[in-house]
């Protein structure tokens, strides 16, 4: 903790401004009355309705693998994309292409959606694909802007590692294709992992970019979500908050504790290295 | 080095074709992301360029073409400036502008002075404190944006938390009108994006030079000039990328105006959302976007060029 009071203060006003909300959702979603000030009994009702929800379950269902297809493909476009942004050097349109890349990180997401949106249409004239809007388009827009985070945490890892174990495997005559699977692949795989969480969590989270690019047949969980708290608040949500934040918490606290656990395990080599010579 | 390497490698079978036709691995490898963000990214802001001067019909797509075949081997381009000039004659969107940089501009602020002292207690605590924190700042990030949101309807509202709380403390009579007014925009939106503000910031105050302040303690400077004329200077890369990542995606911000700002609030991004999915105008809606992001060329070169920065400096 810092010494200052005043430091003390403020990071204390801080956290429980991003945690208030967030934990009065949950103390909610048990509340067996449907009104905000009113606490009647400790209840699992809504999480009843929930599940008995038929409509909003199958948007889950689809939310996810939406999320799982985008994130899968992002993470491959966007780990080469971090490649070529710190190992290759100054490219042709190198400035261009980190233009790219980071633009997606601070755009409007309604300037996104509609952008490709009109995209999607304009290729269908075009072309006749993709037919329609659907969950393809979907799992097309969220590629695009979630592979930009993936680059960035990517990028980042490959920047702080040293190079001399790659230009090393390059001397001894590996090719460039060996190098990267033999070598750095498994160096930057924390990062890997990470950047497909993240793709994950930002895929299952879109409202605007999905509202532009979805069809009639394919409503994914934002959407609905959003349809419902529009009018003001349901109950429903709170619980559907609760088990999101649950399985966020204890997904990040065993990502912690692995972490923990690799730095323990890193500092013990290190010290057993130094000691041996 | 690495590249004489490779250049020195000579394939033979289908690599060597490609080599010999110009294409090597390297080329293969930059060929999809870029191809990808050609497509998907830059190709589309063209498309809403050409959308935005065409007019709109009823038909589907509901608007003109850009290209007209009059006859065999006769085109007629067709461009309109006339969405551009009705946005600019229209206060409803001049407002809309106006207001959504006011918004935008007075939760950076906010976030700035929140997440502040935040950064600078997690960069200034133990070391083996660092790391939870920082989890803590970032965990509300991975849990449901939308969510987030919500809740606040439910703390803001006339029969809410806030208002009960301060009736029971006897502060107030009556409640407070504060969901559906901008003020709870302002709370949405420095909410949501907080974290955003403090992993800059943090990043560049941990790697402050501390020996400065002692320097500074030893010749006899009490802290708060300290802070003033050391900490706060040097930080301001920090307080620009965070305010480059608050301020521009809250220039087009929809859901929170949507959910919390009621109808009064006025910004561009839901007038954009609002002539594209009500009002079907697909081709004023692009023209709201085109302007939109004019307004935001200038603090997006900013953001780039401070990422580019942070980048070469790791």
């Amino acid at each position: 903790m810092p010494k200052s009071w005043f430091l003390r203060i403020g990071l204390v006003i801080g956290l429980l401004f991003l945690y208030l909300p967030i934990f009065l959702l949950i103390v909610l979603s048990f509340n067996d009355n449907r009104s905000i000030s009113v606490w009647s009994e400790f209840s699992f009702r809504w999480y009843g309705e929930l599940f008995r929800d038929d409509q909003l379950l199958s948007a889950a269902w689809l939310s996810v693998r939406v999320a799982f297809i985008s994130a899968t493909c992002a993470v491959v476009l966007g780990t080469m994309a971090g490649l070529m942004l710190a190992r290759f050097g100054a490219f042709k349109g190198r400035a261009l292409f980190s233009g790219m890349v980071s633009a997606p990180l601070v755009m409007p997401e309604v300037i996104l959606g509609l952008s490709l949106l009109l995209l999607f249409v304009s290729m269908e004239q075009l072309f006749g694909w993709p037919e329609g809007r659907g969950v393809l388009t979907i799992v097309l827009a969220h590629i695009t802007f979630t592979m930009s985070f993936v680059t960035v945490v990517v990028q980042s890892r490959l920047v702080s590692m040293d190079a001399s174990l790659e230009e090393a495997a390059m001397d001894l005559g590996a090719r460039p294709a060996k190098v990267f699977f033999v070598i750095t692949l498994p160096l930057i795989a924390p990062a890997i992992v990470s950047g497909w969480l993240l793709a994950f969590t930002l895929s299952l989270d879109d409202l605007v970019v999905a509202s532009f690019v979805s069809g009639p047949g394919s409503t994914t969980l934002p959407q609905i979500v959003f349809s419902s708290v529009r009018l003001g608040l349901s109950p429903k949500v709170n619980a559907l908050a609760t088990i999101v934040v649950t399985i966020v918490a204890i997904g990040i606290i065993c990502a912690g504790i692995y972490n923990a656990r690799q730095e323990k395990a890193r500092r013990r080599d290190e010290q057993m290295a130094q000691q041996g010579a | 080095m690495a590249e004489t390497v490779q250049s020195e490698m000579r394939h033979t079978g289908f690599l060597g074709l490609l080599q010999r036709v110009g294409l090597s691995g390297r080329a293969l490898v930059m060929l999809l992301p870029y191809g990808w963000l050609l497509l998907f990214f830059l190709i589309p802001f063209l498309i809403v360029l050409k959308i935005a001067l065409a007019e709109s019909q009823m038909a589907i797509p509901p608007f003109t073409p850009l290209i007209e075949t009059v006859e065999e081997l006769k085109y007629q381009i067709t461009v309109t400036f006339y969405n551009f000039h009705y946005m600019l004659t229209d206060d409803l969107y001049v407002v809309a502008y106006l207001n959504s940089l006011k918004i935008a501009f007075i939760s950076t602020i906010c976030c700035l002075l929140v997440g502040y002292p935040v950064a600078y207690a997690i960069a200034k605590a133990d070391p083996k404190w660092r790391a939870p924190l920082l989890m803590l700042i970032i965990l509300p990030f991975w849990t449901s944006f939308l969510i987030r949101v919500y809740a606040w309807i439910g703390i803001l509202s006339n029969n809410g938390v806030l208002n009960n709380v301060l009736i029971w403390l006897g502060i107030i009579d009556q409640p407070l009108q504060i969901l559906y007014t901008p003020v709870a925009t302002y709370i949405g939106i420095t909410y949501s994006y907080l974290p955003f503000m403090i992993l800059p910031l943090y990043s560049t105050l941990e790697k402050l030079d501390n020996t400065l302040l002692e320097a500074a303690a030893d010749l006899g400077c009490p802290p708060w000039k300290a802070f003033l004329s050391i900490t706060l200077p040097l930080s301001i890369p920090g307080m620009i990328a965070g305010s480059m990542l608050v301020f521009i995606p809250a220039m087009g911000e929809f859901v929170i105006p949507e959910l919390l700002g009621g109808p009064d609030t006025l910004m561009i991004g839901r007038t954009l959302w609002t002539e594209f999915f009500n009002n079907r105008d697909w081709p004023l809606a692009s023209a709201v976007a085109v302007a939109l992001l004019l307004f935001l060329v200038v603090p997006i070169m900013i953001f780039q060029n401070v990422q580019s920065r942070q980048g070469e400096q790791q």
